[in-house]
């Protein structure tokens, strides 16, 4: 099976792999400008060298609000033009995996099961891979509101 | 080879779009040399470049073109509607071609043969091999480049860099207290900065006309394939827009374009019937209002029916009847918005491809921008596109809520006020809040209740207008003045409604951008325009009756005052503000220059009032304001009458000379600030033409002359009798009138006719 570049993650205490080709860049943020009236996973505005990105909580996006990140260390994607930073836990590591689909009836969470693209082999540890662009919408009334 | 080629691709292209118009032109007039000469020329240079670049199909189309227009250009063919058509058709093939080539793809040439074969559908005739390369002489191209809006990105890119760098640079100089020779240094690379950021800005900044150059073409063909007449009127194409804004636009400008045709429009036969110009009229027109652009489609058509709509819409069964009928007839016109709509009989070839009004405004909307309505049943229908300049830079104040800074657009801004001014009353009606000030009363809005943050203090009132209406905002304090570069927020971020894009200012921390329009929604406010007048209750009234004046001691040292109403702001301007321009004084204010009344030294550093009327702006040089009075209307007659002095009023049992702005704007106010036009109407005597066009054009009007009041748009001036239908000011020659319904003006009674003029000024400008 042919492999793919992952990087690894945390999300909310859990190990997650994001394709590398999904993500622009990794970077660390500096301060976050609030956006009042968002949706709770925009944390906010950061300025990323001379452009404005947006600041999404990937933990609070999957529906883990307890597991709200500090701002730190961010995946940057961009969707329909627009720069997105993706907070996460920490960067574990970047390496080839091959993928496999999700085992036949694992029942996610609404926020989880949005991003999950299927499942690689770290090492006999299941590692669910998700599609940080699929954060952005992020669970609920926003997603909705977007999707119409 | 493949870079000659692309070249040769983007070349045609661009000379393809800027000919368009020309062919349509031609085909009105076939006789037009010059026009003629521009398509002679592009076929000639086709030809050429496709000799060198080895494409055979290109180069015998454009050969057979560039023979048939030579013997036209030699008179030895005369242009028929036919030969027009083949002309046309090879020009309509270049174009497919050159597209083909670009992306790769090939094109069937079956037909090429017969496209070649209908240029010598006429008269055979001997063309002479010799093309004519003397005319290539004609036009020298403009000294350009062709970049990659790419490149251009990250040009601008690095120039926010720098500026970030810049001011972190100029942070920890100013820390560390460097040495004189340092701070100059930096004081130099911030100018350059400033300049190169001006310069950058403007590379990304395009004409729409390149966007406008493809509709007449457009408005031929539609009309064409519909059977009708149609006549375009193009304006304001010297409008800039970022490039990027005006690819967005393109699709939604186009699709009302054809929609006016298509479904506005009617027959000629039709129009004949109803008493129309037998050619319909569409109008596209640009204009820049404040930091936002409109593009206003305008036809002379059936306008929307609204009734049929909404029958439609019933007999669909996504609207009730019962709703329909509530309907306010805006409301009503508002449904041709709706997905699936289409007020047409027939579904036609050009605009029944299921692309919708629905669609339209979505795109127009994702871009920040507003799609607006203007219909009369029978008499036309007016689409205006609003959308931002983005990307250009916008000057706005920031403002601070909670702790937080967001910026206001200044055109939003009417004015700012401390909370505490004493002209401020603030009212509780029912659940609402009321400011009034000095003679308005408005809903009051708390920012900070409308982004969910804690208020500190709410020490200011900013009057703010969105299109709808005014109201006040009020938040914690003003932050600065700056020239911000816009851009549309995230999605997430703009769903709120509350933003209208995000900035990076000087400081590095990334800002919000208000939406004024969206926070009225948001709070609630409802406006309804033709309520408006009765709004102005007899409390207010008896305000009005009474006048703010600004007390302020002039450069001359003498205490003065002004209306309060026309001072839009007072700015401090640093030494050397003042320069001189057509031998009068000028100075900047938000970067355009404006006329300096009351006197000022060109070295010192002074204080100017910012005098506006809606139109023009004029500055006004005083050493320092005093303080805002309200005194009775009434004012004892100035002594001199030419000195720009309204009147005297008693200030504090003192005599204070109140100016006279009228007289100010008269003065100081030119062409170029103002856009009021007026027609003269000629006399035997040339009174109007010597005597009276100047005195009007030295008022600011931009006049013509005119045989009758009938010729003339707009306010017109006629010297004896006239009963024209237009909006008319009538002078007589004799000092008295002729009678108690007399309502002409004496032909040297100056105020009085300027008086006239302005009210039907007004008048026009709000038809």
């Amino acid at each position: 099976m042919r492999e793919e570049l992952y990087l690894i993650t945390a999300i909310a205490g859990r190990a997650v792999a994001m394709p590398s080709h999904c993500v622009d860049s990794v970077v660390d943020l500096g301060p976050v400008v609030p956006v009042p009236a968002a949706p709770p996973h925009v944390r906010g505005l950061a300025a990323l060298r001379s452009k404005v990105v947006t600041v999404i909580d990937a933990a609070i996006a999957l529906g883990e609000p307890d597991a709200a990140l500090a701002v730190g260390r961010a995946v940057v994607v961009t969707v329909t033009g627009h720069v997105y930073a993706v907070l996460v836990d920490r960067l574990e590591d970047v390496a080839p995996f091959a993928s496999s689909r999700l085992p036949d009836g694992v029942n996610l969470d609404a926020g989880w099961s949005k991003a999950a693209r299927g499942v690689i082999d770290r090492g006999g540890e299941a590692v669910l891979i998700i599609d940080p662009a699929a954060l952005i919408a992020g669970t609920g009334k926003a997603a909705e509101m977007l999707a119409a | 080879m493949d870079d000659l080629i692309q070249e040769f691709i983007a070349e045609t292209r661009e000379t393809l779009e800027a000919l368009s118009g020309e062919i349509v032109a031609w085909e009105a007039n076939p006789t037009d040399r010059a026009r003629l000469d521009a398509i002679f020329r592009f076929v000639h240079t086709v030809k050429g470049s496709c000799g060198f670049l080895d494409l055979p199909r290109l180069a015998r189309l454009s050969h057979a073109a560039e023979d048939g227009l030579q013997a036209v250009r030699e008179g030895k063919r005369v242009p028929d509607s036919h030969f027009v058509d083949a002309v046309l058709a090879i020009v309509d093939r270049i174009g497919e071609l050159t597209e083909a080539i670009d992306q790769g793809r090939s094109l069937d040439d079956s037909d090429d043969e017969n496209l070649i074969r209908a240029i010598d559908g006429a008269p055979a005739i001997v063309a002479a091999e010799s093309a004519g390369p003397a005319n290539d002489r004609g036009k020298l191209p403009a000294r350009s480049v062709r970049l990659g809006v790419e490149l251009l990105d990250r040009m601008m890119g690095g120039m926010s860099d720098l500026v970030l760098v810049r001011n972190e640079l100029a942070r920890r100089i100013r820390d560390a207290g460097a040495a004189p020779e340092i701070e100059a240094a930096l004081d130099r690379l911030s100018t350059t900065v400033a300049d190169l950021r001006d310069t950058v800005t403007r590379t990304r900044m395009q004409r729409i006309e390149s966007l406008f150059s493809a509709l007449p073409r457009m408005a031929r063909d539609t009309a064409a394939e519909l059977g009708k007449a149609v006549t375009l009127v193009v304006e304001g194409g010297d409008v800039e827009l970022d490039r990027e804004m005006i690819e967005m636009i393109r699709d939604p400008l186009a699709h009302i374009m054809r929609n006016a045709i298509d479904h506005g429009i009617e027959s000629p036969a039709e129009r004949t019937r109803l008493g129309k110009r037998e050619n319909g009229r569409i109008r596209v027109c640009a204009r820049q209002a404040g930091n936002q652009i409109e593009i206003i489609v305008s036809d002379d058509g059936r306008g929307i029916d609204t009734e049929k709509l909404g029958r439609k819409l019933i007999d669909q069964g996504t609207l009730t009847a019962a709703e329909f009928a509530r309907m306010s007839e805006a409301a009503k016109r508002e449904l041709i918005f709706r997905p699936g709509v289409s007020t047409a009989a027939a579904v036609t070839q050009v605009s029944g491809r299921g692309v919708g009004m629905d669609v339209v405004r979505a795109n127009v909307e994702r871009i920040g921008g507003v799609v607006a309505l203007d219909s009369e049943a029978g008499q036309g229908l007016s689409v205006v596109i609003r959308v931002p300049l983005t990307l250009s830079i916008i000057s706005a104040i920031s403002v601070c809520v909670g702790g937080q800074r967001f910026a206001i657009p200044r055109t939003a801004i009417e004015e700012i006020v401390a909370a505490d001014n004493p002209m401020l009353h603030r009212d509780q009606v029912g659940s609402a809040s009321v400011v009034r000030l000095r003679d308005r009363a408005m809903p009051l809005v708390q920012l900070g209740d409308i982004l969910a943050l804690p208020a500190e203090g709410s020490g200011i009132i900013a009057v703010v207008s969105a299109s709808e209406g005014s109201f006040a905002l009020a938040a914690d304090a003003i932050g600065d003045h700056e020239e911000l570069v816009i851009k549309p927020a995230a999605p997430l971020v703009m769903a709120t409604g509350r933003y209208a894009g995000e900035t990076l200012p000087d400081s590095g921390m990334p800002m919000l951008v208000l939406d004024i329009s969206g926070i009225a929604r948001v709070a609630g406010l409802r406006f309804d325009r033709t309520a408006r007048p009765d709004q102005d209750n007899g409390e207010i009234e008896a305000a009005a009756d009474r006048r703010s004046i600004l007390l302020f001691r002039g450069t001359d040292g003498i205490r003065r005052g002004i209306g309060l109403s026309l001072v839009d702001r007072i700015e401090s301007l640093g030494h050397g503000a003042v320069s001189i321009v057509g031998g009068k004084p000028h100075v900047v204010l938000d970067g355009r220059v404006v006329p300096l009344a009351g006197g000022a030294a060109m070295t010192d550093e002074i204080s100017v009032l910012r005098l506006h009327d809606g139109v023009a702006t004029v500055a006004y040089a005083i050493d320092q304001a005093l303080d805002i009075v309200e005194i009775a209307p009434e004012l004892a007659p100035p002594s001199e009458r030419d000195g720009g002095i309204l009147g005297i009023a008693l200030i504090d049992g003192d005599p204070v000379e109140i100016l006279d702005p009228y007289w100010l704007f008269a003065r100081q106010g030119q062409a170029s600030y103002l856009e009021r036009t007026c027609a003269l109407v000629a006399d035997a005597d040339g009174w109007m033409a010597g005597m009276l066009r100047p005195l009007i054009e030295s008022a600011g009007y931009r006049v013509t002359m005119v045989a009758s009041p009938d010729e003339a748009e707009g306010p017109v001036v006629s010297l004896g009798e006239t009963r024209a239908k237009g909006p008319v000011v009538a002078l007589r020659r004799d000092a008295d009138p002729g009678g108690p319904d007399d309502r002409s003006v004496y032909r040297y009674d100056r105020d009085g006719l300027f008086a006239a003029l302005e009210q039907l000024s007004v008048k026009g400008g709000r038809a």
